[in-house]
């Protein structure tokens, strides 16, 4: 269930990409000088990072990570 | 002068950072050491060098020349949407090649394709196919060293010399400092170009008299209020370009730094502060480039605007050599040169100067990568290391890397610098249909060696098809396009003025999709690898995973 969630959230944030109703228009300018379509995407590149970060909070590859530190634990052992 | 001589103290301080690293690394002459610095680097310089790693020139220069011709578009485009593939596919592909990388010691993306897929010689053909992918990398960036210094300069340092210079300071620290000196520089470098920008605007800005005026004269006139929108790019166009972004992980030299680092956890902070760092470095650039329009007072700037306007008004009577004259005369690539030199006080500008320089010089891991490959998948897969060892394996890597430095300063001196910029556009497109490769090795247990061979395969031949294609059909006037074909009433081929389009999508998307339609059918069409090659892969993840996540379980 988590997993389809990640999924969905990552799929959602695709589709969010392509914000074709601010194709045509610059207003409202945020801050009296950003245009909409550029604000957007800059809010777009933070939503990503918050992604990333639930991503790595939620789905991390810790299994390959305790692999790798049985083996060199091992190693170190003999 | 003075912006010149910042320049070249900016160059002693990366020529010593090599040095030193070779300092820290002496008496270890071994493979993994020069290589991949030992498998030891440590979250920041991980995260800041691997960025830096992935920014060319283009990061810079290319961003601000784009949007000064397409406007706000150029962040959405190239900016924002490898903020958020890039991350995802260090996420789920670079963990996974490192922790491969750690446990069975490969130094390459195809030293794994080689145990994997049990093959030999397919090996080696996707090592060459990588190889000539990246080779106009580390041309241009000779030739983006040689341009901007002598530009920096205002021409005092002329081209072949600035050119010479760079190539051979890049070419020292990767000789001297391996992978370790390369990140090093790259951490300096990364820092110094995402000041820039900040600087940069703040700078530029004020000297303007503030953005409000300048982005409502834009708005109000009816030739530049287009720049602040997206109506110069197709939506089709605008989605194709999220499949760049594969191209990343696919690269040799990216695929090769996830190997440096010292822990999998250090992935954690690349992959979430990997979004924030595109949005510090572009989104001055491309806001600058977009403002450049409004400098109506440097005459370059002047030419440049009344070039595209011709081109916009007039090309379609001209003939395409005319067209690309303009083309040239109309290109922003030095949009935020000139906007600092008209600007930034004198010494103010040597600094920004050199967080350009920064960015050109981003050809050092290509070639570090281009060395790696060649030591490892060729010299010491067909017995060079078994015959001659690991000390003269990386003798043999330094040699190539004066080689190919040279080979490429020649090239750079000779051959017009279009030619290289073309095969770029190509190789984002070719490393992006490589890209399924790594998925299907890393994911797909029923994936075999033919069906790499046939994706990588169909990624050259495409790349060739794509270039013959445009290097015979000229591009058409801004505006207008030249169909080739039609299929069903759809434009199937077209000549753009940008480049090509298939059923108005760019090549990247059908390559893309072959690719990874002739990694599945082929696979499935042929044998898969010994069961005791995939429990390697698979089974023992597996196991280790349901272990982890009992151990999870009993801990909650």
């Amino acid at each position: 269930m988590k997993k389809t969630l990640l999924v969905a959230a990552v799929l959602v944030l695709y589709v969010l990409h392509q914000d074709f109703w601010n194709w045509r228009t610059a207003s409202p300018l945020v801050f009296g000088f950003v245009p909409i379509g550029l604000f957007y995407q800059a809010c777009f590149s933070v939503a990503s990072a918050l992604l990333m970060w639930l991503l790595v909070r939620a789905a991390w590859p810790a299994h390959l990570e305790r692999e790798i530190e049985e083996q060199e634990r091992k190693e170190t052992a003999r | 002068l003075i912006p010149a001589i910042v320049v070249f103290i900016y160059l002693a301080i990366v020529l010593y950072i090599g040095i030193f690293a070779f300092r820290r690394a002496r008496g270890k002459e071994e493979a993994e050491d020069y290589f991949l610095a030992g498998r030891s680097l440590g979250p920041v310089v991980f995260l800041l060098s691997l960025f830096g790693t992935n920014m060319t020139a283009f990061a810079i220069l290319g961003s601000s020349g784009h949007a000064f011709a397409n406007g706000i578009v150029t962040f959405g485009l190239m900016a924002s949407s490898s903020g958020l593939i890039i991350p995802l596919t260090l996420f789920l592909i670079g963990t996974r090649v490192w922790a491969l990388g750690k446990k069975y010691g490969f130094m390459t993306p195809v030293q794994m394709f080689r145990d994997r897929w049990e093959c030999a010689h397919i090996g080696t053909f996707i090592t060459a196919v990588q190889a000539a992918l990246l080779v106009p990398y580390i041309i241009i960036g000779v030739i983006g060293g040689g341009t901007t210094l002598s530009a920096i300069s205002g021409g005092r340092v002329p081209y072949w010399f600035g050119g010479a210079i760079v190539a051979l300071v890049v070419m020292s620290y990767v000789f001297f400092g391996g992978m370790r000196g390369t990140s090093w520089v790259n951490t300096f470098q990364t820092i110094l170009f995402m000041l820039f920008g900040t600087i940069a605007v703040i700078i530029i800005g004020s000297s303007m008299g503030g953005f409000k005026s300048a982005v409502n004269a834009l708005q109000a006139s009816p030739a530049t209020s287009a720049l602040l929108t997206r109506e110069r790019i197709s939506p089709l166009y605008f989605f194709s370009y999220t499949f760049i972004p594969l191209s990343s992980i696919a690269f040799p030299h990216i695929a090769i730094f996830c190997l440096t680092a010292r822990k999998m956890s250090q992935f954690k902070k690349t992959v979430i502060l990997y979004p924030l760092c595109i949005l510090a470095v572009w989104l001055p650039c491309v806001f600058l480039g977009v403002m450049a329009n409004r400098v109506s007072d440097s005459p370059e700037i002047r030419h440049k605007i009344e070039a595209r306007r011709m081109l916009a008004t007039q090309g379609r009577q001209m003939q395409p050599d005319e067209r690309d004259v303009l083309r040239e005369e109309a290109n922003g690539d030095d949009v935020l040169l000139i906007m600092l030199n008209r600007y930034a006080p004198l010494w103010l500008a040597g600094i920004l100067g050199a967080g350009i320089m920064a960015a050109v010089m981003a050809s050092d891991s290509q070639i570090l990568a281009l060395s790696t490959m060649f030591t490892e998948d060729i010299f010491a897969f067909y017995g060079g290391r078994r015959r001659f060892g690991e000390r003269v394996q990386v003798q043999t890597g330094r040699l190539f890397i004066v080689i190919i430095t040279i080979i490429a300063y020649l090239i750079a001196l000779r051959a017009p610098e279009s030619i290289f910029e073309l095969a770029i556009q190509y190789a984002f497109s070719g490393y992006a249909a490589l890209s399924p490769l790594l998925v299907a090795a890393l994911f797909w247990r029923r994936s075999t060696k033919w069906g790499a061979l046939a994706a990588t395969l169909w990624t050259a031949l495409a790349v060739i098809a794509v270039a013959l294609f445009q290097s015979h059909t000229p591009a058409p006037a801004p505006g207008s396009t030249t169909v080739v074909a039609t299929l069903g009433g759809w434009d199937a081929l077209t000549r753009t003025p940008a480049g090509t389009a298939i059923f108005g999508f760019m090549p990247v998307v059908p390559m893309v999709i072959v690719s990874t339609l002739l990694m599945i059918f082929v696979s499935l069409a042929t044998r898969q690898p010994r069961a005791e090659t995939l429990a390697r892969y698979f089974a023992l993840s597996q196991a280790t995973r349901r272990e982890t996540e009992e151990r999870a379980a009993q801990a909650a």
